[in-house]
C-alpha cells in the first residue's frame, strides 16, 4: 500500500506492506538513526517524533503514521549543522557505543519542546524508558541539563 | 620505581619509559578529552552497525532453537519448510560438517574446551541450535522454521551444578570429540577444573587467632548490550568472503571461523564496523558462522540479527557461581591465610569457562597480603544457558565473597573495616602472589605491583562519600541507612598473551593515517588510541585519522577484552609512532643537508606539527611529505609496531555507598555511590569517568534487580527487558567518579586499564552497606526486596524468640 506522510520535513509517498513498523519503513528509506534494540517497545533506541510526540516505531505501523509528520535523528541536525542536543552529547562524552544516542536526543527534544528548563528529575523520567548499557545515564543526563541551561532545545528547528 | 621480579624475562625493556606523574602536565594530547573521533556521527544517527547495510539479494536468516533441556535429535524433516516460497537454504546438523570448536573468542590456541559444533545430533539447553533456514525476506524465514519437523528423544536434564556433579547426573557432553586442558572431564560434566595452593596452607590456617569460613552465590547476568549480535555476510568480486560482524574479536573471528568453515584464512575478510556495546557477550563466534556458510551455499548475500529474546536466551551470560571463602586471621589484624572455593555453572558448553573462573581468584586473593592462598575451582556443565565473558570477567562474583568477608572478619575482630582492609592491602612493591600459578590456561609471568595508590583511592572515596558520617546514619525504624565500602583490583591484558599493532603513515598536508587491529566497540578506543599517536607525533588529535579492525587492512589485534586495548595496543601505537617521529627527523635532516643548510640531526625535536631546529628553522610535516613524495630522497614515511606485555598491572579502586533500606518493602535505594579508582595516567579523563559509570551502574543491576529466572524445564522466564529488569535513569543514586593518578611505567604515557574494575565493586559494597544499615548480612546476589523483606522477617522471628 501506499502511504503519504511527512518525513523530516519532507512529503513522501511510500510503499509499505500492511503490517510494516515504522522503524523498517523508515531503515528500509536509509533512515538508519533509527535503531532496533527490542521491538517490543522497551528500549527506545526506535524512539521517533510522531507529530512532536516521542513514540516506539517498532510498535507504530507505518500505515499508523499516514498523514502524520515524522521526525528521526537526521532531521534534528546534520554535521554542518547538529541540533544543540547532539552538540551537548558529543560535547558531553555522553556516547559511548552510540545505539541509544539518537532515541535519546529524540526522547530528550520532545521533553524540551513543551518544557524548556526541566528539573533533573524531569531529564531521569524522559530518559527512563531508554537503557542504555554503557553510560549510566550519568553523562547524557548532564548533557540534556546542559542544553535546557542554556534553553536552546526548546526552540523548535 | 621497583625492579621487574627477578626471573622474569627481559625486565627493563618492557617499559616504554621511565616517567612520572611530573611529566603529565606536558602532555599535550593524553590527559585531556577531546571530541570522541566518532561521536559526532553517532550522535547524528549515521548508519554504521553491522546492520545499516542493506545489500541487494541479501538472504534473511532465522533459527529454529531447542525447545528442550536436554534432547538428541532423532529426525529433521525440511520439506514442508522448503516448499514455503523465497527459502534458498536450510542448515542443520545433517548437512553441515561436524568440527568441535568453542565460541569462546581467545587466543590460540583457546584454553576452553572444545564441545560446540555449528549444528549438533544433540541439544543441550532451551534455547540451543536447531537449525537454521536463509529466506528471501524475514517473514519467509521465520514461516518455514515453523514448519520444520523435528522428532526429539528428550533426555533427562540437569539444572544445578551441583547435582551435575553427582554420580548417575546426567552427562551432558557424551560425544568423543569434546576435549578440554587438564581438569576437564566430560564423564562427571566438569568443563574445567584447578587446585592452586600457594605457602603452606594447613600451616597458615593452624596458626591463625580466628578462622571464618562463610559461602555466597551469584547469579547469571545478561549482558543487555543494546546493538543484539548482528552478522551480514557477501562474496565480494574476487569470490573472497567477507564478514561484517558485531565483534570483540575480529581476528579470532577469521581464524576460528577459517577452520570450521574450512576456508582458508586468506579466503576471509572480517570486518568491524561500529560496535552497539559488547561487555564480553561479543567476545565470541556466535553467530557469523551461520550467514557465512549460507552465503558460501548460495554465493548471495546473507544476514543474521538476534531478537532480543534470543539474545538474552541464546548468546552468553555471567556464569552464576557458588563460592565459599575461608580466612585465617591474627587478632591484630593481619591475614595469613585465604582460601577460596568456586563451584561454577557455565551452562551447556563451556566457554571461557577456565579462565573466567581463574580470574575470580586471580584478581581477588592476591588483593591483600597473607602467608598462603589456596584456590580449588570446578566450572561444571548444566542444561541452562551459557555462561561466556562478560566485563570483570570472573572479577565481579569473586568481590562479592571476598569483600563481605572482609566486613564480617573486621567485625569479628571489632575493627573498622576500612582500617581493616588497609591494614592487609597490598601496595607497590608487593608480589602479585598467584600469577604464576593463575596463567591463561599455562603458567603465568611472575607479577609484582608498581603503580599502586589504594590508599589513596580509600582516602579520597571515604572524603567524597564523608564516611565520618555513618555511625550517625539512621538505623531505626521502617526506613534504615548504612554505608558499605570494598577495594578492587583488576589487570591490564593478558600477560604474555595479549597482543597489539598498529601501522602508520605520513600524508601531504600532515595528517597521519593510523590502522590499528584494536576493536572499538563503544570503549573509545578509538580516540585514545588517537591521542596516544597525536602526543608522540605533536599534533593535534584531528590530524589521525584512524581505521580499526579490518581483517584485510589493519594489522592484528587479540581483540577488545581483558582491559588490553590502551594498555597493550597504546603501546604499539606509541611504538609506531616514534618510528615516524623518527623518520620525519631524519627526512628533514636531509632536506636541511640537501638545500645546502645542513643541521646536528641529534638535536631537531618535534612540535607543532613541524621539526624544529635549535636555531629556530623548522619544516611542516606537510612541506617534509610533499618533499619525500615527489622532490628528494623519496619515500612513504611510515612504520608499525607491535606490542605484548609481560606484565599485567592492576588498577585499583575503592567504592563507597550510601543505600536506604525499606524494612516493610524490602527495597533498597542506592543514595549515594563514590568510585575513587587508580587508572595510571587516564590518557582521556572523560571517558574513563564514563567507564566507571557505565560499569558501576550495570552492576548495580546486577546485585539489585537483574534476576534471570528457569522454569523447572530450563525455559528462560525473563527473556526480556520488561521481565529482566537494568537499572535506568530512574535508579541511577548520586554519583561520584574520581580518578586518582598514578603513573605505570609499562602502560603508554603511565596508563593502566580501567574498563573491567567498575564491575567489581558495585556487588559487595552496596552487600555491605545494606548489612550496615539493618544488621543483616545477605551472602547472595541479587538483592531482591523478597530476599530482604524474608531475612527481615527472620531476624525479627529471631529476636523474639530470644
Ligand atoms: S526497538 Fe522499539 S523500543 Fe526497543
Ligand atoms: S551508549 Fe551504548 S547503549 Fe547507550
Amino acid at each position: 500500500m501506499k502511504i503519504e506522510l511527512k518525513v523530516n520535513g519532507k512529503d513522501v509517498a511510500w510503499d509499505c506492506a500492511p503490517h510494516e513498523f515504522l522503524t523498517e519503513a523508515l531503515r528500509r528509506h536509509g533512515l538508519l538513526g533509527t535503531k532496533r534494540g527490542c521491538e517490543s517497545g522497551d528500549c527506545g533506541a526506535c524512539s521517533v517524533l510522531l507529530d512532536g510526540e516521542e513514540v516506539p516505531s517498532c510498535l507504530v505501523l507505518a500505515a499508523q503514521a499516514a498523514g502524520h509528520e515524522v521526525t528521526t535523528s537526521e532531521g534534528l541536525g546534520d554535521f554542518a549543522a547538529p541540533h544543540p542536543l547532539q552538540q551537548a552529547f558529543v560535547d558531553h562524552t555522553a556516547i559511548q557505543c552510540g545505539f541509544c544516542t539518537p532515541g535519546m536526543v529524540i526522547a530528550a527534544k520532545a521533553l524540551l519542546d513543551v518544557e524548556p528548563r526541566p528539573s533533573e528529575h524531569a531529564v531521569r523520567e524522559c530518559l527512563a524508558g531508554h537503557p542504555c548499557r554503557c553510560t549510566g545515564y550519568v553523562k547524557p543526563i548532564q548533557a540534556v541539563l546542559a542544553v535546557a541551561a542554556t534553553n536552546a532545545g526548546g526552540e523548535a528547528r | 620505581m621497583n625492579k621487574p621480579i627477578a626471573g622474569a624475562p627481559d625486565g627493563e625493556a618492557w617499559d616504554t619509559g621511565a616517567g612520572s606523574l611530573g611529566e603529565v602536565d606536558r602532555y599535550t594530547a593524553v590527559g585531556k578529552s577531546p571530541e570522541r573521533v566518532d561521536a559526532m556521527k553517532l550522535a547524528l544517527g549515521k548508519g554504521t552497525y553491522a546492520d545499516d547495510v542493506a545489500l541487494e539479494g541479501m538472504l534473511h536468516l532465522k533459527l529454529l532453537w531447542s525447545p528442550h533441556a536436554h534432547a538428541r535429535i532423532v529426525s529433521i524433516d525440511t520439506r514442508e519448510a522448503e516448499k514455503e516460497p523465497g527459502v534458498r537454504c536450510i542448515l542443520h546438523h545433517g548437512n553441515v560438517a561436524r568440527i568441535p570448536y568453542t565460541t569462546a573468542g581467545q587466543g590460540h590456541p583457546e584454553p576452553s574446551p572444545y564441545d560446540t559444533f555449528i549444528f549438533d545430533r544433540k541439544v543441550r539447553f532451551v534455547g540451543d541450535r536447531v537449525a537454521c533456514v536463509a529466506a528471501d525476506s524475514p517473514e519467509a524465514a521465520a514461516r518455514a522454521v515453523a514448519k520444520i519437523k523435528v522428532a526429539y528423544e528428550v533426555l533427562p536434564a540437569v539444572l544445578d551444578p551441583r547435582q551435575a556433579l553427582l554420580p548417575g547426573a546426567p552427562v551432558i557432553h557424551d560425544e568423543p570429540e569434546a576435549t578440554g586442558l587438564p581438569g576437564f572431564d566430560k564423564a562427571r560434566n566438569i568443563a574445567a577444573a584447578m587446585e592452586v595452593d600457594h605457602g603452606d596452607v594447613d600451616a597458615a590456617f593452624a596458626r591463625a587467632d580466628l578462622v571464618l569460613e562463610r559461602a555466597y552465590s551469584v547469579p547469571y547476568q545478561a549482558h543487555c548490550a543494546l546493538e543484539p549480535h548482528s552478522a551480514v555476510t557477501w562474496l565480494d568480486e574476487d569470490d573472497r568472503l567477507v564478514v561484517r560482524v558485531a565483534t570483540q574479536v575480529p581476528f579470532h573471528s577469521r581464524r576460528i571461523l577459517a577452520r570450521i568453515l574450512e576456508v582458508p584464512v586468506q579466503r576471509i575478510r572480517v570486518v568491524k564496523p561500529r560496535i552497539g556495546g559488547g561487555f564480553g557477550g561479543k567476545q565470541e563466534i556466535l553467530l557469523e558462522d551461520l550467514p557465512a556458510l549460507v552465503t558460501l551455499r548460495t554465493r548471495r548475500p546473507a544476514r543474521l540479527v538476534l531478537t532480543r529474546a534470543e539474545e538474552i536466551v541464546s548468546s552468553r551470560l555471567r556464569h552464576p557461581q557458588l563460592l565459599r571463602w575461608k580466612s585465617g586471621v591474627m587478632k591484630d589484624g593481619r591475614l595469613v591465610a585465604q582460601e577460596l572455593e568456586v563451584l561454577a555453572n557455565t551452562g551447556a558448553y563451556g566457554a571461557h569457562a577456565l579462565t573466567v573462573q581463574t580470574c575470580t581468584a586471580g584478581k581477588t586473593l592476591p588483593l591483600y597480603r597473607a602467608e598462603a592462598y589456596r584456590f580449588l575451582m570446578k566450572t561444571v556443565y548444566t542444561n541452562l544457558p551459557v555462561a561466556g565473558a562478560f566485563r570483570g570477567y570472573g572479577g565481579p562474583q569473586g568481590f562479592v565473597a571476598l569483600e563481605s568477608h572482609m566486613d564480617e572478619l573486621a567485625g569479628m575482630l571489632g575493627m573498622d573495616p576500612v582500617e581493616f582492609r588497609r591494614r592487609n592491602v597490598v601496595g607497590p612493591g608487593d608480589e602479585n602472589a598467584l600469577a604464576q600459578a593463575l596463567g591463561e590456561g599455562k603458567e603465568g609471568p611472575p607479577q609484582r605491583f608498581r603503580s599502586c595508590a589504594m590508599q589513596e583511592c580509600i582516602d579520597r572515596g571515604m572524603a567524597a562519600i564523608d564516611w565520618a558520617r555513618r555511625p550517625t546514619l539512621p538505623r531505626t525504624g521502617t526506613v534504615r541507612r548504612g554505608m558499605g565500602m570494598s577495594c578492587l583490583m583488576h589487570g591490564s591484558g593478558i600477560p604474555g598473551v595479549d597482543m597489539g599493532s598498529a601501522r602508520v603513515k605520513l600524508n601531504e598536508d600532515g595528517s597521519f593515517n593510523l590502522h590499528v587491529g584494536a576493536t572499538d566497540i563503544g570503549t573509545g578506543s578509538d580516540t585514545i588510541l588517537s591521542q596516544i599517536a597525536a602526543e608522540t607525533l605533536a599534533v593535534p588529535v584531528g590530524k589521525i585519522v584512524i581505521y580499526s579492525s579490518d581483517t584485510d587492512h589493519t594489522p592484528f589485534d587479540t581483540g577488545a577484552y581483558a582491559s588490553s586495548t590502551t594498555y597493550i595496543t597504546g603501546v604499539s601505537v606509541k611504538k609506531a609512532c616514534e618510528g615516524v617521529r623518527r623518520q620525519l627527523e631524519d627526512a628533514a635532516a636531509e632536506m636541511w643537508r640537501h638545500g645546502g643548510d645542513p643541521c646536528d640531526r641529534a638535536a631537531l625535536v618535534v612540535k607543532d606539527g613541524a621539526v624544529c631546529r635549535p636555531d629556530g628553522q623548522r619544516l611542516s610535516y606537510a612541506d617534509i611529505c610533499l618533499s619525500t613524495f615527489y622532490t628528494h630522497d623519496q619515500h612513504q614515511i611510515m612504520d608499525h609496531g607491535s606490542h605484548m606485555s609481560f606484565e599485567c598491572p592492576p588498577p585499583f579502586a575503592a567504592h563507597f555507598a550510601e543505600v536506604e533500606v525499606d524494612t516493610e518493602t524490602g527495597g533498597v535505594k542506592v543514595l549515594k555511590y563514590v568510585a575513587a579508582t587508580d587508572c595510571g595516567v587516564a590518557i582521556h579523563p572523560k571517558s574513563c569517568e564514563g567507564q566507571t559509570e557505565g560499569g558501576c551502574v550495570q552492576a548495580m543491576g546486577y546485585a539489585l534487580s537483574e534476576d534471570l529466572t528457569f522454569d523447572a524445564a530450563g525455559r528462560t522466564l525473563t527473556d526480556g527487558f520488561r521481565h529482566y529488569k537494568q537499572f535506568s535513569s530512574l535508579d541511577l543514586p548520586e554519583f561520584q567518579t574520581i580518578l586518582v593518578p598514578s603513573f605505570e611505567p609499562s602502560g603508554p604515557y603511565g596508563a593502566k586499564s580501567v574498563s573491567e574494575i567498575p564491575a567489581d565493586g558495585p556487588g559487595p559494597t552496596l552487600l555491605n552497606a545494606i548489612a550496615d544499615a539493618i544488621g543483616i548480612r545477605i551472602r547472595e546476589l541479587p538483592i531482591t526486596p523478597e530476599k530482604v523483606r524474608r531475612a527481615w522477617l527472620a531476624k525479627q522471628a529471631e529476636e523474639a524468640r530470644s
